[in-house]
């Protein structure tokens, strides 16, 4: 089957993702990419578990006076919606909707926006109200590379999903844009899946101890 | 009508090999950049043996003499052996697998012109205003207090060329599992392949944490953020842990290729095949998955406490034993073998007692409680130069005299292949041997001079006069290639008269489609079971069809100038005004042009089954 064919509902296959070679390389190397960003994240978790609350003084914020439950769980709530909202915009594009799953996409992006809107207001908060920067401390050091990285992730796989969105509007779904869709897709669910270890791990544990 | 064969310009060849997506050509580009880093890393090694030749030497001040040595390191490693390393695997696994080309042409592309530009923005830094001078593992310690922008020369050059390595092993990983020629199950591809699969799938794993070491270093220095700064809270034993936890399995990313390689040359110059084929395959899986519980065994002596030393020490032991395997399995297959001394089997004769010796001390150094003694001497220096050396670079010498004629079509002249062999392996041995007796009587590693009457003297001196005769073997292999390359007599598809595998079923070098038709592969060593049933060559496993092709794309050097633009920005941001604004135009090159990849399609072309059958004619009128 030819990449560029110009489909129709009756020829889409089942798994459009992955029907020329091209695709299939796609497929699995963005795979084997992610295994990679699993070890990068690894390293950077590890290297936050072991600088925090490492401050050079006691009037440093530690992370019980920082963190807060509503923001991070609404931020949460937002990533794992629009995670979910992924899923029902590659569901369109297996059913060969075009203009559904640009609208489903559509939504995922406006939901990212959001997050990273409350991400960007809540260092904010931090280096205002807490003194709590990037210089200040190994602790904020780590803090902010950890979950910078992770909004660097939602901000770039934003700028990938709109340019995708965009790029295709007006010629529709093919075997060649399939998979590009799809690959993206797979990017945003990584992010999120990190942004719950994020939540776990600097979040959570942060308040408790 | 064939265009690709019209005899081409000067300027139309470099253009073709800046905007190629032909993994030989790529090979090409690896070898002469991997190559001239090579003779760059081995003149840092010639000033420091100059240096160390006599007590009390004033060849080069102490501070010179960090820089050389941490460039002689970084480079060897980053620089020249990956490099030289991948210019094989792009060279030689597609066609051992019976691919036309690789998964990722352009990522192929890319990652080549990453390391490219990496590797020039460290160098460049001897003349902007000095190297690096804080050892290959820059220690966060040491390389926070180094003045000057020796170090972010380091972290910015390593780490845009880590981003071309970590391209490179998703590609040949992609393309090992999804690209091989009907037939060619993972139980018949060959060692090389393996273990450019096992290779590729470590720098998939490991390249990630240098990255991660290398920002964190990088946000240190050029950022202000306080991850190894003690007094804000830091801990510098987080970069040792990040490197090593990246070091250690380097170290077989180098040398599993090389036992690939090695597990090549011997079966067809022993004519027998691999004895052990599949403990091979297990062995090289199991060094590879060992390969990342030992890193620790780099810092026994931070004082992790007995327990964690212990386990790594018991670890670290444990990889004897497949590289055990090996070496038996290569001895075997010699073994009643009707063996011919051709140049890379010379390598391959001389590597086994070669590497076993550094594996023989590797053992020793892994006694945690020993290697108290020998941390930081010479003798560490001395085991490590085994590996690398009497492992890679034998290898490297090998692969170079056993795969030219394939990459190039005419072979390296043998007589001089085996002068260079000589030379190499006398220097080799004389240059390391007496460094390990050097690190047991005291005298420690990375040091600029040492003084008279405390019994270094001849032991220097030696390693010195064996560091010129593996110069001279350089010397002889560079004069080897012009003649080679000047004469270019042509050569058949299997110009050793002994290939067992695929490559060399086809053209030397081969057209750049590869295969016209792919091959069916129907056991281990295709190419001698076809041959043993007295066939010519491979039969064929699809009728003559179009052949669908990629297209070449200047846009992989864009991509890494933009980056090679903006490190300078990065680094001199703090210094001058137009620091951030060209962090910015680098950056926008590259993202710029990351975008036009994307939004501008890209379906390749297609090479028509006319024009095959044409190519077929000419082949018969030659």
């Amino acid at each position: 089957m030819h990449a560029e064919e110009k489909m129709t509902l009756e020829k889409w296959p089942a798994s459009p993702e992955k029907q020329t070679l091209e695709a299939k390389n796609k497929f699995l190397g963005f795979w084997l990419f992610l295994g990679g960003e699993t070890v990068l994240f690894a390293s950077l978790f590890a290297t936050y578990l072991a600088l925090k609350d490492k401050v050079p003084g006691p009037d440093h914020a530690l992370a019980k006076d920082l963190f807060e439950i509503p923001l991070a769980f609404l931020m949460t709530m937002i990533l794992l919606t629009s995670s979910l909202t992924s899923v029902y915009a590659m569901y369109h594009m297996k059913n060969f909707e075009f203009k559904k799953m640009q609208l489903w996409l559509g939504i995922t992006v406006i939901l990212g926006f959001g997050f990273l809107a409350l991400e960007i207001y809540e260092f904010y908060h931090y280096v205002h109200h807490y003194g709590h920067t990037f210089t200040s401390s190994a602790f904020g050091s780590a803090f902010y590379t950890l979950v910078g990285f992770h909004g660097a992730h939602v901000a770039f796989g934003l700028a990938w999903i709109i340019t995708l969105m965009v790029r295709n509007a007006k010629r529709g779904l093919s075997l060649y844009n399939a998979p590009k869709f799809y690959v993206a897709s797979l990017y945003w669910h990584f992010i999120d899946v990190v942004w719950v270890f994020i939540f776990s791990v600097v979040y959570l544990m942060g308040m408790v101890g | 009508m064939s265009t690709y064969a019209q005899k081409k310009g000067f300027g139309a060849t470099v253009w073709d090999y800046l905007t190629t997506v032909d993994h030989k050509k790529i090979a090409v580009l690896y070898l002469i950049a991997g190559g001239f880093f090579f003779v760059v890393g081995g003149l840092e090694a010639m000033f420091i043996r100059i240096q160390l030749a006599v007590p009390n030497s004033d060849f080069v001040s102490a501070g010179m003499y960090n820089q050389i040595l941490t460039m002689h390191g970084t480079t060897m490693i980053f620089l020249a052996a990956m490099p030289l390393l991948f210019g094989f695997m792009n060279a030689i696994m597609p066609l051992q697998i019976g691919a036309r080309d690789v998964a990722f042409p352009f990522i192929n592309a890319l990652g080549f012109w990453l390391f490219f530009f990496g590797g020039v923005f460290l160098n460049l830094s001897w003349f902007l205003g000095g190297a690096p001078d804080a050892g290959w593992t820059s220690y966060a310690s040491l390389s926070l207090a180094s003045e000057g922008h020796g170090i972010d020369f380091y972290l910015l050059g390593l780490q845009i060329s880590g981003a071309g390595t970590l391209m490179g092993g998703i590609n040949f990983l992609v393309t090992i599992i999804n690209m091989r020629a009907p037939g060619m199950t993972y139980m018949r591809m060959p060692l090389f392949t393996w273990t450019t699969f096992v290779a590729s799938a470590l720098i998939l794993f490991a390249f990630p944490p240098l990255t991660v070491g290398i920002f964190l270093l990088m946000f240190d220095r050029l950022f202000g953020s306080n991850f190894f700064v003690t007094a804000a809270g830091g801990n510098t034993i987080i970069w040792e842990h990040l490197f090593w936890i990246f070091g250690h399995p380097e170290v077989y990313i180098l040398v599993l290729p090389a036992f690939g390689i090695f597990s090549e040359i011997i079966p067809v110059f022993s004519r027998k095949r691999l004895f052990g084929y599949s403990s091979m395959v297990f062995a090289t899986v199991l060094i590879g998955f060992l390969g990342f519980m030992v890193w620790a065994h780099h810092m026994f002596t931070v004082g992790l406490g007995p327990i964690a030393n212990a386990i790594f020490a018991v670890a670290t032991m444990a990889i004897a034993v497949p590289t055990g395997i090996k070496i038996f399995n290569w001895l075997f297959t010699m073994w009643g073998g009707s063996i011919k001394f051709t140049t890379p089997m010379y390598y391959a004769v001389a590597f086994i007692p070669s590497f076993l010796m550094g594996g023989v001390t590797g053992v020793m150094l892994a006694s945690a409680a020993a290697d108290y003694q020998y941390h930081d001497t010479y003798f560490v220096v001395a085991h490590f130069h085994y590996v690398i050396v009497g492992g890679v670079v034998f290898a490297i010498l090998a692969g170079t005299a056993f795969y030219w004629p394939k990459m190039f079509g005419t072979m390296l002249n043998e007589t001089l292949g085996k002068i260079t062999f000589w030379l190499f392996f006398i220097g080799f041995h004389l240059t390391f041997f007496i460094q390990h007796f050097l690190g047991l009587w005291g005298m420690p590693r990375r040091i600029f001079t040492f003084l008279e009457g405390q019994g270094l003297e001849t032991g220097n001196f030696v390693s010195t006069v064996g560091a010129f005769f593996m110069a001279a073997a350089t010397v002889v292999l560079v004069i080897n290639i012009i003649i080679t390359t000047v004469k270019n007599e042509k050569v058949g598809n299997d110009p050793w008269g002994d290939g067992r595998t695929l490559e060399w079923a086809i053209p030397s070098p081969p057209p750049f489609y590869n295969f016209k038709q792919l091959p069916l592969v129907r056991g281990l060593d295709p190419l001698w079971i076809e041959k043993m049933e007295g066939k010519k060559g491979m039969t064929p496993a699809e009728p003559l069809g179009d052949i669908h092709m990629p297209n070449a794309s200047f846009i992989p050097f864009v991509i890494s100038f933009g980056l090679f633009v903006a490190a300078f920005g990065a680094m001199y941001r703090l210094d001058y005004g137009w620091g951030l604004p060209v962090l910015i135009i680098g950056l926008l090159i590259t993202f710029g042009s990351m975008f036009l990849r994307s939004v501008k399609d890209d379906h390749g072309f297609h090479i028509h089954k006319e024009e095959l059958i044409d190519e077929d004619d000419k082949g018969v009128k030659a």
